[in-house]
C-alpha cells in the first residue's frame, strides 16, 4: 500500500519532469520560429552593420541549432533567464513585481466566475429542459464564445463612456498611487490595510469591470461543466435513496449530489484559472492593466526574447502546477482514493 | 386494518414513441404483512413501488382512484407533505448498495441522517442509535463500520447498512424493491432473514418486489402476480402451487426442481387476452 503510494509519486514527477522538459523545448521553438529579429530588437532600426554583427555574435546565434539548444537549455535550469531589454532588469525579477496585479485580477475574476457559475450550473441541472436551464444554456454559450477583448471593449463603452460606473485604465486612480503602503501588491488588500477606504473604493471601481469581463469566461465554462457534472449525478440511485429518505430537495441536491461533483470542480477550477492568466493578455491590454498580460504583450512587440520566453515558460509552469495541485486536492478530497 | 389501499392505479410514460403505459388498474390492499409482487422485467413490479411514494420521474402520469396510506391520500400529497411520509412512515430498500449509497458519505452519517431528517435530535443522539442499528442488522464493529465509505465494504454489508437506513426511523411500511438481486447467492439468505427479523419485530408491513417465486413462497404471506402491467393474480404464498392463472401456472411450472427429475421445462406462454 505505502509501497505503491511512493511509486505513484515518482511516476507523477517523471511525468511532471518529461511536461517540464517539453515545455522548455517547445518554448525555444517557439523562440525560434517567430518572424522577430532578437538581434535587431537588441540593436534599435538605427545601428550600422558591424554592430549588428557584434550583438549576433555575443547573443550566440552562429552557433549550431542544437548547440543553442543546449545553452538555453542549461541557462534556464540554472534559473537565468537573462535581462529584459525593455526594462533592463533581471526577466525574473520584472515578472515577480508584475504578477500581484494580475493574480490580484485573475482571483476577483475566479471568484466572480464560481461564485456566479457553479450555482448557475446546478440551477441549470436541477431545472433541465426548462425555461432555466435553455436561458443558462444560451446565456453561457455566448459567455464562452465571445472574445473577451470584445466584450472588454464594450464594457469600457457602456459603463466607463457612457455610465461612468468604473473606473478608467489602470488599477486605481492616478490622485491614490502611491496613497498606501503595499504590503501584499494586492491593492484590494492593501488599501484596506492602510486604512484607506477611499483608495479601496477606487481600486475596486477599476477592478471591477476587466476581474467581471475576464470572470465571464469562468462563468461560463464553469457553468456548462457544473450542469454536465449534475445531471450525471442527480440520475445516480444514491439521489433516489435520499430522496426515500424524506430529504428536501435542497439537502438532496447539494448535501449529496453537489458533494459528489466537488472534485471534479475543484479540477476544473484550477483549469480555469490558468485559462485566466491567458486571458489576462488580452483584457490587460484593453484596460492597461500593469500587469503580467501587459509585460507579455509589450515584450512581444518588442521582439525582447528573454522576457517572451521567460513569459511563456512561467504561464505552462503555471498551468504544471495547477495539475498536481488539483490531483493533491483530489487525493484529498475524495475518498475513493485513500 | 388496512395500512395501504391502492386502487385501480394507473402508471404511464410520455416517451418519444407516445403514451407507454406501464402499470394498468393495479388494486390491492396493505395490511400488516409481508405482500410479494412478483413479475417478469417491465411487468410494471418497480413502478407500482415508486409510485407509492411518488419516486417516479417528471415524465410519468400516475393516476388512481385511491391511494391512501393510513388517512392520509397520498395522491393529493404536495412536496412537503410527502417528504414526511417517506421514510418516517414509508421506505425504500433499493436493489444495488454499490449505487444506492451515497460514495462520499460514511456508511455513519448516511444512517443516522435518515433519523435526522425525521427528529428533533443531536447528532450525537442519531450516532449511538445507527451504531446500535448496525448491531442490529448483524454488522459485527459498528463502531468502526460507522465511520467506513460504501466502497470500503462488501455488497452483503452495503445491503444490510441500507436495511439499517430504512429501518431505524421505524416506518409502517417498507418496499424492498429486489434487494437481494444484486447480492451473491451466498449472502443473500443472510439479509433476507436480517429484513425478516426486523419487520417482523418491529411490526412493519412489508413490499417485496421480486422475480424469485421460491423466495417469495418462503418468505412472504401473500403474493400479488402481475404480467403486462396489470395484476393477474393475488394469492396466498402458501397456496402458490395451486394456482389457477395460466400465467402464475407457467411461472411455477418453469421453476426447476431439485427433488424431481424434468426433462425439459415449459416456456411460459402470454396471452394478449389477460390483459384486457
Amino acid at each position: 500500500m505505502i509501497r505503491s503510494r511512493w511509486l505513484g509519486a515518482a511516476k507523477k514527477l517523471g511525468v511532471i519532469f518529461i511536461t517540464l522538459f517539453g515545455l522548455l523545448t517547445m518554448t525555444f521553438v517557439i523562440g525560434r520560429l517567430m518572424p522577430i529579429d532578437p538581434v535587431l530588437a537588441v540593436v534599435g532600426p538605427d545601428a550600422d552593420s558591424s554592430t549588428y554583427e557584434q550583438v549576433f555574435l555575443q547573443m550566440g546565434l552562429d552557433r549550431p541549432i542544437w548547440v543553442q539548444y543546449f545553452y538555453y537549455l542549461q541557462d534556464m535550469l540554472s534559473g537565468d533567464f537573462g535581462y529584459a531589454i525593455l526594462t533592463g532588469s533581471p526577466v525574473v525579477n520584472d515578472i515577480i513585481r508584475v504578477l500581484p496585479a494580475t493574480i490580484e485580477l485573475a482571483s476577483v475574476a475566479i471568484i466572480f466566475g464560481v461564485g456566479l457559475g457553479v450555482p448557475l450550473g446546478v440551477y441549470a441541472a436541477t431545472h433541465r429542459g426548462r425555461l432555466g436551464d435553455h436561458l443558462t444554456r444560451i446565456i453561457t454559450l455566448f459567455g464562452y464564445s465571445t472574445p473577451v477583448f470584445w466584450v472588454g471593449m464594450v464594457g469600457l463603452i457602456i459603463f466607463y463612456a457612457w455610465l461612468n460606473w468604473a473606473g478608467a485604465a489602470g488599477r486605481i486612480g492616478f490622485a491614490y498611487d502611491g496613497m498606501f503602503v503595499s504590503y501584499t501588491g494586492f491593492y484590494l488588500i492593501d488599501t484596506l490595510l492602510s486604512g484607506n477606504i477611499d483608495a479601496f473604493i477606487s481600486a475596486l471601481r477599476h477592478i471591477a469591470l476587466p476581474a467581471l469581463i475576464l470572470g465571464l469566461n469562468s462563468v461560463s465554462f464553469l457553468g456548462r461543466m457544473t450542469r454536465s457534472f449534475m445531471l450525471e449525478q442527480l440520475s445516480q440511485e444514491y439521489v433516489k435513496t435520499a430522496r426515500v429518505k424524506g430529504l428536501s430537495e435542497r439537502s438532496v441536491i447539494w448535501k449529496h449530489a453537489f458533494k459528489n461533483i466537488l472534485v471534479q470542480l475543484l479540477t476544473i477550477v484550477a483549469l480555469a484559472y490558468g485559462g485566466l492568466l491567458e486571458g489576462a493578455v488580452l483584457i490587460e491590454t484593453v484596460f492597461a492593466w500593469p500587469g503580467f498580460g501587459q509585460y507579455l504583450t509589450d515584450s512581444l512587440l518588442m521582439g525582447d526574447m528573454n522576457a517572451v520566453m521567460a513569459s511563456v515558460l512561467f504561464i505552462g509552469l503555471v498551468f504544471v502546477f495547477l495539475n498536481l495541485l488539483s490531483d493533491v486536492l483530489y487525493k484529498l478530497f475524495d475518498p475513493r482514493t485513500k | 386494518m388496512d395500512v395501504l389501499t391502492v386502487e385501480k392505479l394507473n402508471v404511464s410514460f410520455r416517451t418519444d414513441e407516445g403514451l407507454k403505459h406501464a402499470v394498468r388498474d393495479v388494486s390491492f390492499t396493505l395490511k400488516n404483512e409481508k405482500l410479494a409482487i412478483v413479475g417478469e422485467s417491465g411487468s410494471g413490479k418497480s413502478t407500482v413501488g415508486k409510485a407509492i411514494l411518488k419516486l417516479n420521474p417528471s415524465s410519468s402520469i400516475v393516476t388512481a382512484d385511491k391511494l391512501q396510506f393510513k388517512d392520509c391520500n397520498i395522491l393529493t400529497c404536495n412536496d412537503r407533505q410527502i417528504r414526511s411520509i417517506r421514510g418516517q412512515h414509508i421506505s425504500m430498500i433499493m436493489q444495488d448498495p454499490k449505487f444506492s449509497l451515497n460514495p462520499v458519505m460514511t456508511v455513519g452519517d448516511q444512517i443516522s441522517e435518515a433519523l435526522r431528517v425525521h427528529q428533533k435530535i443531536t447528532r450525537h443522539e442519531a450516532k449511538k442509535a445507527a451504531i446500535k442499528m448496525l448491531h442490529e442488522v448483524s454488522i459485527s464493529d459498528p463502531e468502526y463500520v460507522y465511520g467506513q465509505y460504501p466502497h470500503e465494504i462488501s455488497g452483503g454489508m452495503g445491503q444490510r447498512v441500507m436495511i439499517a437506513m430504512m429501518v431505524i426511523p421505524e416506518p409502517d411500511i417498507i418496499i424492498a424493491d429486489e434487494p437481494t438481486s444484486a447480492l451473491d447467492v451466498s449472502v443473500q439468505q443472510d439479509v433476507l432473514n436480517i429484513l425478516n427479523e426486523l419487520v417482523e419485530r418491529k411490526n412493519i408491513s412489508l413490499i417485496f418486489v421480486s422475480h424469485d417465486l421460491n423466495l417469495v413462497k418462503k418468505f412472504c404471506d401473500r403474493v400479488l402476480v402481475m404480467y403486462g402491467g396489470k395484476v393477474v393474480e393475488s394469492i396466498k404464498a402458501n397456496a402458490l402451487s395451486n394456482a389457477t392463472h395460466p400465467y402464475t401456472r407457467g411461472l411455477m411450472e418453469s421453476l426447476p426442481s431439485l427433488k424431481h427429475r424434468r426433462d425439459v421445462l415449459p416456456v411460459l406462454s402470454r396471452d394478449q387476452q389477460w390483459l384486457a
